[in-house]
């Protein structure tokens, strides 16, 4: 938004170019799949079906597309302020120990309708804490923090594999996982609170955490365009020294900038422990926070597109997974090569093909410039 | 041009009627200059006067919108540096472009490796450095590593790497703006050790005592025109300063005598020392009372920009102290802007690009930078946008925004009613302070009278006016006092009602005698 000339009309730049860059990553998969000696076509298909063909794809998709837009809000938050917050994966990491703290904890005491609220919290605070370290050492001391937030992922990892290891393992067993939270601390599945509705849907992972994830949409929504601190981030974000004029502390605000996008992130936690695995164990960020880079590159900071993105690569990732149980062919890392391209192409790539359309559309619409 | 008598050779420069256009700034005005070969030729003028437009258009950065270039005279092209070096002409910068890792040798071997392998390049080069350092006394160890070099050595390095690719043509771009009066000593000992062996030295400057030490023929610049030449001999520092500022009939503005009242804001030997160590202020003090219009005049970069940060909270003082009303501000008491905007201060930028306004926000934001904190803006948690957008567009229609319209982004306004916005959103606050920075730089000329009355009226109000800015002209119809401001320093005072642009030129040049300026 901020960085965007504006030169062209949103209709382009939020809705064709990303539509553009997508048709190209599949292109180029297409060709991949192709020089293998299978039919891209009817891969493309088995991905279509596998992400929204039946109700538990339906599911499966949804479920990532919550985790995408935990993390796509964490780095448009960030990204607001002017900073680039690698460190997604940490602070989901982070946030999730939260949330396996406060229920080993406190399960065995509080009811669901506190255990929720608690959980929410918890992931917050470990997020926004794992954020606030390089936040601080970015305003304070001038260190990186694209460098320190990925540190800080690998710091969380080894973190979480020495508590599990040493603190958290369920006593008497080999695999480093806590014991199984009480079910006053597991959020109810989709399939069992449209069950309670009287609807019958099949059994998939997703959660109540997609509504969650829709009110942080909005919640961001209102922080960044309708919040006086919004307008701090957004200041900063464009212009430190401006802000530095109009009486702004650049180092408050990318502090709170960063904590915030760190919260955001530790949500993937109440979406993976409370909704789904209901148990502390290793691993369970399994890149998100990364996509979650590619999540708001494309949907250019902005809480719908950070939707519309989302669920994107949720379908990805459900349909790549459907892909390989079909097709022997199509092994794990063949899916990863083309979740992979539709990174590179909207993500890292996203605006390769701004200029040229800027060019394009300067040249289609000269007169009606030359009149204005 | 003016220079007497037919030339035995072709000049080496010569520019005919050199035009540039950046937007609606015209930088460079049918220029033309002739530079005859093997001498030393100033250029002054103030700054925005288009003398770096000038020579950037020479050394191939900028291509003239019309003009012709004639390089020992034949008729050239030069689209990029390569070109303007492959015709013999090299530009030191003011601010160097050395690789602070890598040796001197290293340094002016670059981008004339001589080969895929250095061994070769370097010995040759070495012993070409070794000559030219004897010939020219351009004495430095070729194995130190730059960066660790004294900027006086560091601009000997800047020198060889021109004369090493063969430059017989030296454009030095505010040479010894960097340099203690020694290292500028030997820096002309070397420039004339070059012209005796028929090296032609372009030198630009504000600096006009060094144009009479060192020059042969000088020529002026206003406004984007060239506006005389000399020869050095034949005039005196006092006609180029003249010449400089321009003795056009001052557009005085319609203002009664000032009332100064109570003293409003107090700098008391403020000092800024940056992260160089150079001093940007040093002892800086004057009183600033309700009721009058205090001009800062100065050629650009004397100060005035690290003055109106330190008293606008942008910055702290390194020394020194600041008091606004009863405040007292120093280094261990700093007060950041939002504190002095609480106190009654507004500020009105020198960059509104950059500092007034985001570019990419829409009006009614830009409305509110810096008072985005009052209650008449923002509630408790969200910002009162309807509020706002009402309150911007009331101060749209009292200060003749065009168009009116607050949904509009900052940077799709032009540069006057950018300022128009700004100054609104400053000025209706009612300060009892405003500090103004080059408040109709980049301003049509409508809108520069209406801002002219707007800070008379402000004035009149009784509200204690700082204004800054780099035309003469604007301090001089403006003002009520008139500091004059020189490398950090105050170096003089003088009444609005008596001042000259002469007087005033001569001392923004500090080329006025002491006595003078007590006097």
């Amino acid at each position: 938004m901020a960085s965007a000339p504006a030169k062209l009309p949103a209709w382009i730049d939020i809705g064709l170019l990303p539509l553009i860059n997508v048709a190209l990553a599949f292109v180029v998969s297409g060709l991949l799949i192709a020089a293998l000696g299978q039919d891209p076509f009817e891969a493309t298909w088995i991905m279509l079906r596998g992400a929204f063909g039946y109700e538990e794809s339906l599911g499966y998709t949804f479920y990532y597309t919550t985790n995408f837009i935990f993390t796509g809000l964490a780095v448009a938050v960030a990204f607001h302020a002017g900073l680039f917050n690698i460190g997604g994966e940490g602070q989901a990491y982070m946030g999730g120990l939260g949330v396996g703290i406060a229920c080993l904890a406190l399960d065995q005491h509080l009811p669901f309708a506190l255990m929720l609220p608690v959980s929410i919290l918890a992931a917050a605070l470990f997020g926004a804490a794992w954020a606030y370290i390089p936040a601080y050492l970015q305003a304070k001391r001038g260190s990186h923090i694209v460098i320190t937030t990925i540190m800080f992922n690998f710091i969380a990892a080894s973190l979480m594999v020495y508590l599990l290891v040493n603190v958290f393992i369920k006593p008497g067993q080999m695999s480093p996982e806590s014991r199984e939270f009480a079910t006053s601390a597991w959020l109810p599945h989709m399939h069992e609170a449209l069950g309670w509705l009287g609807m019958e849907v099949a059994q998939s992972p997703l959660n109540l955490s997609l509504f969650w994830a829709l009110v942080c949409c909005l919640l961001v929504w209102g922080l960044i365009w309708h919040t006086r601190w919004g307008y701090e981030i957004r200041t900063v974000g464009a212009n430190a020294t401006a802000a530095v004029y109009a009486g702004i502390p650049p180092a408050r605000i990318i502090i709170l900038a960063m904590c915030i996008s760190g919260a955001l992130s530790g949500f993937v936690g109440v979406n993976e422990l409370n909704g789904v695995q209901h148990r502390l164990m290793l691993d369970f960020a399994a890149g998100y926070g990364f996509t979650g880079i590619a999540v708001s590159l494309m949907g250019r900071n902005h809480p719908i597109g950070i939707i519309l993105a989302s669920l994107l690569f949720g379908a990805l990732y459900q349909g790549g997974a459907e892909l390989a149980f079909e097709n022997a062919a199509f092994t794990p890392d063949l899916i990863v090569v083309i979740q992979g391209l539709v990174v590179l192409f909207s993500g890292a790539l996203s605006y390769m093909l701004r200029g040229p359309a800027e060019r394009l559309y300067l040249r289609l619409s000269l007169p009606t410039v030359v009149e204005a | 041009m003016t220079t007497a008598g037919p030339p035995a050779v072709a000049p080496a420069i010569a520019l005919r009627g050199i035009n540039k256009q950046f937007g609606p700034v015209r930088a460079n005005r049918d220029v033309s200059l002739t530079v005859p070969a093997g001498t030393i030729h100033g250029i002054v003028g103030e700054n925005g006067a288009g003398k770096s437009t000038l020579m950037s258009i020479l050394y191939g950065f900028y291509q003239a919108d019309s003009g012709e270039i004639e390089v020992a005279g034949e008729a050239r092209k030069i689209h990029g540096p390569e070109d303007a070096l492959a015709v013999g002409i090299g530009m030191v910068h003011q601010h160097f472009m050395l690789v602070d890792v890598f040796t001197v040798l290293e340094n002016i071997l670059l981008g004339a490796e001589g080969g895929p392998l250095l061994a070769g390049g370097m010995a040759a080069a070495r012993a070409e450095v070794t000559r030219l350092e004897t010939e020219y006394g351009l004495e430095v160890d070729p194995d130190a590593i730059a960066g660790g070099l004294a900027v006086g050595l560091r601009q000997r390095v800047e020198l060889l790497k021109a004369l090493y690719r063969g430059a017989n043509i030296l454009i030095l771009d505010e040479p010894t703006g960097v340099l203690t009066p020694q290292e500028a000593d030997r820096l002309f000992d070397i420039l004339r050790a070059m012209r005796a062996r028929g090296v032609t030295v372009i030198l630009i400057t504000h600096k006009l005592q060094e144009i009479m030490a060192i020059t042969d023929n000088v020529s002026v610049m206003r406004a984007g025109q060239m506006v005389a030449h000399r020869r050095t001999a034949e005039t005196t520092r006092e006609e180029l300063a003249e010449l400089m500022v321009g003795r056009q009939v001052l557009l005085r503005v319609d203002k009664s005598r000032a009332q100064p009242g109570v003293t409003a804001l107090r700098a008391e030997a403020l000092s800024l020392t940056d992260g160089t160590g150079v001093k940007r202020l040093d002892g800086v003090s004057f009183d600033l009372r309700a009721g009058e219009i205090v001009g800062i005049a100065g050629v650009s970069g004397n100060g005035q920009s690290e003055l109106l940060e330190v008293l606008s909270g942008i910055r702290p003082p390194s020394q020194g102290n600041l008091t606004v009303h009863d405040r007292v501000i120093d280094r261990e008491h700093p007060a950041d802007a939002a504190e002095l905007r609480a106190l009654g201060l507004a500020h009105v930028p020198e960059d509104r690009q950059r500092m007034g306004m985001i570019p990419a926000f829409a009006a009614w934001e830009t409305a509110i930078l810096g008072y985005h904190q009052d209650p008449a803006y923002s509630g408790p948690v969200l910002l009162k946008s309807a509020d706002i957008v009402t309150d911007t567009e009331s101060k749209m229609a009292r200060f003749d925004v065009r168009p009116p319209d607050p949904q509009l982004t900052s940077e799709s306004f032009s540069g006057g009613n950018q300022q128009k916005l700004v100054l609104a959103r400053e000025i209706e606050r009612h300060p009892d302070i405003l500090l103004v920075g080059q408040p109709t730089r980049g301003v049509d000329i409508g809108a520069i009278e209406f801002i002219h009355r707007q800070l008379i009226e402000m004035r009149d109000r009784g509200c204690a006016v700082l204004l800054v800015s780099v035309e003469l002209e604007e301090i001089l119809s403006l003002s009520d006092r008139i500091l004059v401001m020189f490398e950090g320093r105050v170096v003089g005072e003088v009444d609005g009602a008596e001042a000259d642009a002469r007087t005033i030129g001569l001392m923004m040049a500090n080329a006025l005698d002491a006595e003078a300026v007590n006097g």
